[in-house]
């Protein structure tokens, strides 16, 4: 009340958080050499949103992600998350701003235990990172890895080394490690690949489950996870963004149809 | 000396892993017994040149298995951080070489040695870091052979060739910390004390996160920690350990030149970590105790089967090639599969027993 000058500050930096995007992608450019592996890529995804990026082999999806995350910098274009500008932050600084991903291949601490595993995520995008103290029993990360092994159902598993755990586990863990912190963004890269049937249900609903303010991005080559999970969709092509839609749109497309979709009938016979 | 031998104690294991200390295993308060009893049956000899150098020795090992065993960075640098120590206390404390060295107390110069090798530990790791490998040795092993022939041309501050000597402990609380009993109890100390430091670091979020900069560098940027800095912290703690070693070496020797950290001390480091066994903090100590075991006594018996004495580095290098092609886990590697060996020998008795002697 009184205070309008506050009051009216508060209601702007309000309206930017609403109004802004999650993640922004404006004419990213990586060349390996003389290769575009994506090229004048420009897209926006909104806070909260379930957005799929489908593609060919190839097509440049994976690079996507790797310039989003900083593990490489984009040869040209700017990117935005959360309205800021981290087109040249090193990774740690992106994820602390509440990114995350999971790898195609898993990427995990193979000498570590599960737990130990779950907990160095949730220390890393906490302070302390350099304590030389052990954590104490009642320390709130340990309480919060505990949770988060149970919600990908890894309790079994806690005390088991990750270069043990069969490769189903091993991908629950990798989204395990993705949920640690406060996440706002989450990338999935291709997070059903190699799952039995029931593991990729499990995954659906895992990702159903996810808070509505916490956005992601999909890779995956599983329509049915593809489609089912994700609420607008974005092709890929040779690098270039080639199509955005509803899943509906997408696959009513006879363009996408005879691209992609017609391909995988056919492959799938 | 019968007794002496048992002296081996230090190679007892820690269980299965590191972890789960709030259970000290029996094994090691038995260790620990006979380790503070020893004065009770070992010579001056044993107890000074071949325990309180083991010790010495095992501290800055212990320094290069904390950067490659937890960090996965092999450093060839950590023997001339424990040497600059070893120069400090020679220079701002007291030597033979009365017209450089500063003599202040030992409460100043420790400390400082300790802050000053640090800092050049921590420096070199911010170069070191950047690379990977084969390259982090090559970094490291140019600064180490630098330093060497640093302190050999530089007359003014490190005494060039010659170095300095006559580099005693303080005399404190009335006791000659160089009588070998003194030093024994000293060195075990400090070598308690730095594997304590570091089993304990292991487990803490700065260890873990440690292991997985090791395990996976990129995952761990993905997780938010800056890679670079985890690295960097690294050997500053590394640093530390070795600094201590350092300083309890050149009380040792009561010396230090420009040989203590040529190439060949450098690389003995390595030889013993490595033997020793890299991925556990014992195993420096292992690895220590047997290369002064070598080092002490093969020319003994090399001169008694009428070789050259000086031979005494074929001995040792080819333990190290028996050790690293038969068991890359080291010395520690090669107990735990005879003890599993034997575990599972001895189990099943009645059915093994036939596969073990005859029909």
């Amino acid at each position: 009340m009184s205070a309008a000058a506050g009051g009216i500050s508060a209601a702007d930096r309000l309206g930017s958080v609403t109004t802004g995007s999650a993640l922004e992608l404006r004419g990213v450019t990586k060349l390996f050499g003389a290769l575009a592996a994506i090229s004048d890529v420009t897209m926006t995804v909104a806070p909260g949103e379930r957005r799929a990026v489908l593609g060919s082999n190839g097509a440049g999806k994976t690079t996507l992600f790797n310039c989003v995350t900083g593990d490489f910098l984009p040869t040209s274009g700017a990117i935005r998350l959360f309205g800021e500008d981290v087109t040249r932050f090193p990774a740690h600084e992106r994820i602390r701003r509440g990114l995350r991903r999971t790898y195609q291949i898993s990427l995990l601490f193979g000498g570590l235990s599960v737990a130990d595993n779950v907990y160095l995520a949730c220390r890393g995008v906490n302070r302390n990172r350099f304590s030389l103290l052990r954590p104490r029993p009642s320390d709130p990360l340990l309480t919060r890895a505990e949770e988060l092994i149970e919600a990908v159902h890894l309790t079994q598993a806690r005390a088991r080394l990750v270069s043990e755990l069969s490769y189903g586990q091993q991908r629950q863990l990798e989204i395990a490690l993705a949920l640690a912190g406060a996440p706002r963004l989450i990338l999935f890269d291709e997070p059903a690949a190699g799952l039995s049937p029931t593991e990729r249900a499990e995954l659906v609903a895992i990702l159903g489950n996810l808070p509505p303010h916490v956005g992601f991005i999909i890779i995956e080559h599983d329509m049915d996870v593809a489609l089912r999970v994700a609420t607008k969709v974005t092709m890929l092509h040779n690098g270039r963004v080639f199509k955005e839609g509803t899943p509906a749109e997408i696959e009513d497309d006879p363009e996408v149809q005879e691209l992609y979709l017609g391909d995988g009938t056919h492959g799938h016979g | 000396m019968a007794l002496t031998d048992q002296a081996r104690a230090p190679a007892p294991q820690p269980g299965s892993g590191f972890g789960v200390f709030s259970r000290v295993p029996g094994a090691w308060w038995a260790t620990g017994f006979i380790l503070l009893l020893m004065p009770l049956v070992a010579g001056n000899f044993w107890l000074f040149q071949v325990f309180g150098w083991s010790f010495c020795l095992g501290i800055i090992a212990l320094s290069l298995m904390f950067l490659a065993g937890y960090g996965g960075m092999v450093s060839l640098v950590q023997m001339t951080v424990a040497v600059l120590a070893g120069y400090v206390v020679a220079i701002l404390g007291n030597s033979g070489v009365e017209q450089i060295s500063v003599g202040l107390s030992w409460w100043l110069y420790v400390p400082l040695a300790i802050l000053i090798a640090t800092g050049f530990a921590t420096l070199v790791g911010a170069l070191a870091v950047r690379t990977e490998g084969i390259y982090t040795i090559m970094i490291t092993l140019a600064i180490a052979s630098a330093f060497f022939y640093f302190t050999r041309q530089n007359y003014g501050i490190f005494n060039g060739y010659s170095g300095f000597n006559l580099v005693v402990p303080p005399r404190l609380f009335g006791v000659d910390w160089r009588q070998p009993t003194a030093f024994y109890y000293l060195s075990l100390g400090g070598a308690a004390v730095c594997y304590a430091a570091v089993v304990y670091v292991s487990r803490s979020p700065f260890g873990l996160a440690l292991q997985g900069v090791r395990d996976n560098p990129r995952r761990m940027a993905s997780l938010g920690f800056n890679v670079t800095a985890h690295r960097i912290a690294a050997y500053a703690f590394a640093g530390v350990v070795a600094a201590i070693g350092g300083i309890l070496l050149v009380w040792q020797t009561s010396q230090v030149a420009p040989y203590s950290g040529g190439i060949a001390a450098v690389i003995d480091i390595l030889i013993i970590a490595v033997v020793g066994g890299i991925r556990r903090p014992i195993g420096a100590f292992v690895g220590a105790f047997i290369f002064v075991l070598l080092s002490t006594f093969s020319p003994d018996v090399l001169s008694a089967f009428g070789l050259s004495n000086e031979r005494f580095k074929l001995v040792i290098g080819v333990g190290f090639l028996v050790v690293v092609f038969f068991s890359p886990d080291g010395a520690l590697g090669l107990w735990e599969r005879w003890r599993a060996r034997r575990r599972s020998a001895v189990d099943p008795l009645t059915g093994k027993a036939v596969a073990g002697g005859g029909p």
